[in-house]
């Protein structure tokens, strides 16, 4: 007997240990006041997908949601639905000569530990450029001096203007207080998390963070209450980490999430099924279009560095079979130069009826055959002008489920007319090395989001100069001198100069199509779904007219202003 | 007794080292460069600004250095208690992430593994000898044992989690709620915690009193049983010489399991979205954080010798041969 009671004493010291730990879990992050309001709380998810790591806003890639438009402001917003730049912290800017740029604050801003925000924390900000890392360096390169004229107005003073890139500077990046940031080194800068009491201008402040969750508060003091006449409604943001959009799902039809910025195939038939869902759009396409997903040709390599193959390849992928069976109709075909939407005004008509690619399998096979691409062989699949036979991989990220459901309609496709092309599911790491270093033959990509002009995407399709490693443009290492000189020549021309632009943008298009250095096909959407459990009148095409997400770099096109529309929902009787 | 643990220890610190060295070799075969990652996550095309970046991380993770001096200063920092950076949740250290998922690890496989392993063996054991239970009870863990735990697990967070919603399936806590001392914390914790706690008990509950009870019947027949039985001892008498002696190999077993605590149970984590180390596990790999794969790794390896050593001692305490060994 005594043997036993030993070893139970024993047993129950590890229960004992268990238990302890058990209790440990509620030692978390912060103690706080208990819950969130449901009623005072906006629940969004879909825009972070690793830890919320940092509130630093020059860590562009993986700043927390929210970092830049809850807690930091920018100058402008622009509207991409209505097309138009509108003041936030600046009043009004001008170019008052061909180089001189002056912009004007607002009157009384405050930052939120009562610091005045003044002209001096503009060019501080500006003048970080000269930071190597920083990533608006290579645009500073082109400023020959800052200066802070008065309180309110700073003067910028080019050696060579950028009219495109600065007008999108001013509406994307945020202003920092001089008098905390003043000091940093580099490296605090661009390594710092800045979760300590960030000081920032914006409606919000960093409340809570946590490894699946960040939570901001709003700031009662915000300077855009009176100025701007905005009230943001909750009190509470959380937005949540989830480790699949089917988890999202699931929180989002039990009301859990309120904005849902998560790819949910299904949504089409969710919407019609009485969830108390809502999408920008009643009918397909439901989403906003926010990107252009194109097939990106490696133009190294044979035969795709022939234009007249990659026509081919063009007119052979069915895009229609994509948008209907692998998205269930949420995305829409795009335009063949690419342009979304909100650009169509940019899209010369004339050159696309005469140039631009559509599905003709037909067309495909003789365009083949008129550049010397014939099936020697026998096989069914045409040879290399040499003989030698073509076998081309297209490789789209393993578990990117729509992309790869995408890659084998393309591979079908060109299969039917005589390209031997097979999808590859890669791990997205690889996909990215391939990308990176040039090694792909062909891979789906859509790095250039809405925006306030075509510039930033035609510097994705032709920008050179080609290096060792393409890490954010041209990953199809397309050269093309004349092209980058009419994209330089756009990025010199003033963003209200319409017909300037148009003229530049029409010979690039034509240049566009007739090389197709990317195969534009269809607009990813923005993914945007919401639940009117708790929260109502959310953007839509009859209603509001807001972008609807929380996803890095939209509150500053206009999402922002959602928060301040957002109505709480009726108490259900 | 000293020269039993001494020899032990010896045996422990050496495969401390092995495991710790494959630890650090496996994640560096994964593919993908840590340093591209996370200057692509700059968004830099400017080649003066990702050259920067590049040296900037390259010195941080140490991969400027020739291999075998990367392998030293691992070591180095490690004895330091120091396991580097994650890039998953960049700049945060290695060491508190890990530290903020064990609680939720140990809480939910513990008392897990812990009360089925009581409970298995009693009822086993029990099971034993009643017919009815045996051939009744027990059939129905048989087939519990037998399905594939993943599928036990999605059908248990479906049918009472989703259907019958009484409790949530989904994190560790819930998102409205802000971790503190409050009965409405605490509260919700234990009703997030209990599906994944249920599902691993009903499986290894299964496993132990499958076990126990063939255990048992075997030492019911061994001629030491029938020999007690002969003298005319009562027959709870030798029911419990043979519990005791059938417990023996179930140590073992308990060592085995409290060894892959932590690696075993990473579907449990996936499938109730239940943020342990398990889930860190997956977040790493997704996100090629070797930093972070390591340091879980090496948890996990600590976890394995430790429990190893308690199991060490509890026989010591249990089996009465291995203290003769000892002093003989």
């Amino acid at each position: 007997m005594r043997k036993r009671n030993r070893f139970l004493v024993l047993l129950a010291a590890v229960g004992l240990v268990a238990t302890a730990c058990t209790g440990a879990e509620g030692d978390g992050a912060s103690a706080g006041s208990g819950s969130y309001p449901r009623n005072q709380t906006l629940f969004t998810s879909g825009s972070q997908w690793g830890v919320p790591s940092n509130a630093n806003p020059f860590r562009q890639g993986d700043y927390a949601t929210g970092t830049v438009g809850l807690l930091y402001e920018t100058l402008f917003l622009f509207d991409p639905l209505g097309s138009k730049y509108e003041p936030w912290l600046a009043e009004k800017d001008e170019w008052v000569d061909d180089k001189t740029y002056q912009v004007t604050l607002r009157e009384g801003l405050k930052w939120s530990d009562d610091e005045p925000i003044t002209a001096e924390d503009v060019a501080f900000t500006i003048n970080l450029g000269k930071m190597k890392t920083v990533p608006y360096n290579p645009l500073y390169s082109s400023i020959e001096s800052v200066e802070a004229v008065d309180e309110l107005t700073t003067k910028v003073t080019f050696s060579e203007p950028h009219y495109q890139q600065w007008a999108n500077w001013v509406y994307f990046n945020p202003i920092v207080p001089k008098h905390l940031w003043d000091g940093r080194s580099e490296k605090d800068i661009m390594q710092g998390a800045n979760f300590d009491k960030p000081v920032g201008s914006g409606p919000y402040l960093v409340e809570a963070h946590d490894q699946d969750r960040m939570v901001w508060k709003k700031n009662e003091n915000w300077w855009g209450k009176d100025k701007l006449d905005l009230d943001m409604k909750p009190t509470y943001i959380v937005d949540l980490v989830n480790s699949s959009n089917e988890a999202a799902l699931g929180q989002v039809l039990q009301g859990e999430i309120d904005l849902s910025n998560n790819f949910l195939p299904g949504i089409a038939s969710l919407v019609k099924g009485g969830y108390k869902l809502e999408t920008y759009y009643k009918d397909a396409p439901y989403m906003l279009a926010a990107n252009t997903t194109w097939l990106v040709p490696n133009t190294t390599k044979a035969p795709l560095n022939d234009p007249a193959f990659r026509r081919a390849l063009a007119f052979s992928v069915d895009t229609d079979k994509i948008v209907n069976s692998v998205y269930n109709n949420i995305v829409q075909k795009a335009d063949p130069t690419g342009l979304l939407p909100i650009w169509d005004k940019y899209i010369d008509k004339g050159v696309v009826d005469e140039l631009g690619p559509t599905y003709d399998t037909g067309e495909a096979k003789t365009l083949l055959s008129q550049a010397g691409y014939r099936d020697t062989n026998g096989d069914g699949f045409v040879e290399n002008k040499d003989g030698s036979p073509i076998s081309l991989k297209l490789a789209t990220p393993s578990g990117w489920t729509d992309w790869n459901e995408a890659g084998r309609v393309i591979a079908d496709s060109a299969k039917a007319a005589g390209i031997q092309l097979t999808a590859e599911t890669p791990a997205a790491e690889v996909v990215q090395d391939q990308r990176e270093s040039g090694q792909f033959d062909l891979i789906l990509n859509n790095d250039r989001q809405m925006d306030d002009t075509p510039w930033r995407y035609y510097e994705y399709i032709f920008g050179l100069p080609v290096l060792e490693n393409q890490t954010t443009i041209n990953y199809g290492r397309y050269e093309n001198q004349q092209a980058w000189d009419l994209v330089t020549q756009l990025d010199g021309t003033k963003v209200d100069d319409q017909a300037g632009m148009s003229a530049l943008m029409s010979q690039l298009q034509r240049i566009q199509l007739t090389e197709e250095p990317v195969i534009p096909l269809w607009y990813n959407g923005l993914w945007a779904q919401y639940s009117n459990a708790v929260w109502t009148n959310w953007p839509s095409a009859d209603g509001g007219q807001i972008v609807p997400t929380m996803w890095r770099g939209y509150p500053q096109k206009g999402a922002i202003k959602m928060l301040a529309e957002l109505k709480p929902a009726p108490e259900e009787q | 007794m000293g020269r039993y643990f001494g020899r032990k220890l010896g045996i422990y610190v050496l495969t401390f080292f092995v495991a710790v060295t494959i630890n650090w070799i496996i994640p560096r075969f994964m593919p993908g460069d840590p340093v591209r990652t996370m200057v692509s996550r700059a968004g830099l095309q400017d080649p003066a600004g990702v050259a920067a970046m590049r040296e900037y991380y390259t010195n941080l993770f140490g991969f400027d250095l020739p291999i075998w001096q990367q392998y030293l200063n691992f070591w180095g920092e490690l004895l330091q208690g120091n396991f580097g950076t994650s890039l998953w949740a960049y700049p945060q250290p290695v060491g508190s992430i890990i530290l903020a998922a064990v609680p939720y690890t140990l809480g939910l496989l513990l008392p897990a593994i812990l009360l089925s392993w009581w409970a298995g063996n009693k009822f086993g054991a029990y099971a034993a000898r009643k017919k009815v239970l045996d051939n009744t009870v027990l059939p129905v863990w048989y087939v519990l044992t037998a399905t594939p735990y993943m599928w036990l697990a999605i059908l248990l967070a479906w049918a009472l989690g989703k259907v019958a919603g009484i409790f949530p399936v989904g994190r560790s806590f819930s998102a409205s709620l802000q971790p503190e001392w409050s009965w409405l914390f605490i509260n919700d914790l234990i009703s997030h915690w209990f599906l994944p706690f249920l599902s691993l008990f009903l499986v290894m509950f299964g496993g132990w009193a499958i076990g126990m009870r063939n255990l048992v019947i075997y030492e019911l027949e061994a001629d030491y049983a029938n020999y007690l039985g002969a003298l005319g001892a009562p027959q709870r008498l030798v029911r419990r010489y043979a519990f005791r002696n059938a417990l023996l190999p179930q140590v073992t077993g308990l060592a085995l399991q409290l060894g892959v605590i932590v690696g075993g149970q990473i579907v449990t984590e996936i499938v109730f979205d239940y943020r342990g180390l398990g889930y860190l596990v997956l977040q790493a790999i997704n996100a090629n954080d070797l930093f972070l794969l390591q340091g879980i790794f090496l948890f996990i390896v600590i976890g394995v010798l430790v429990a190893n050593f308690i199991i060490d001692i509890v026989y010591v305490l249990v089996d009465p041969r291995t203290r003769v060994g000892m002093s003989a």
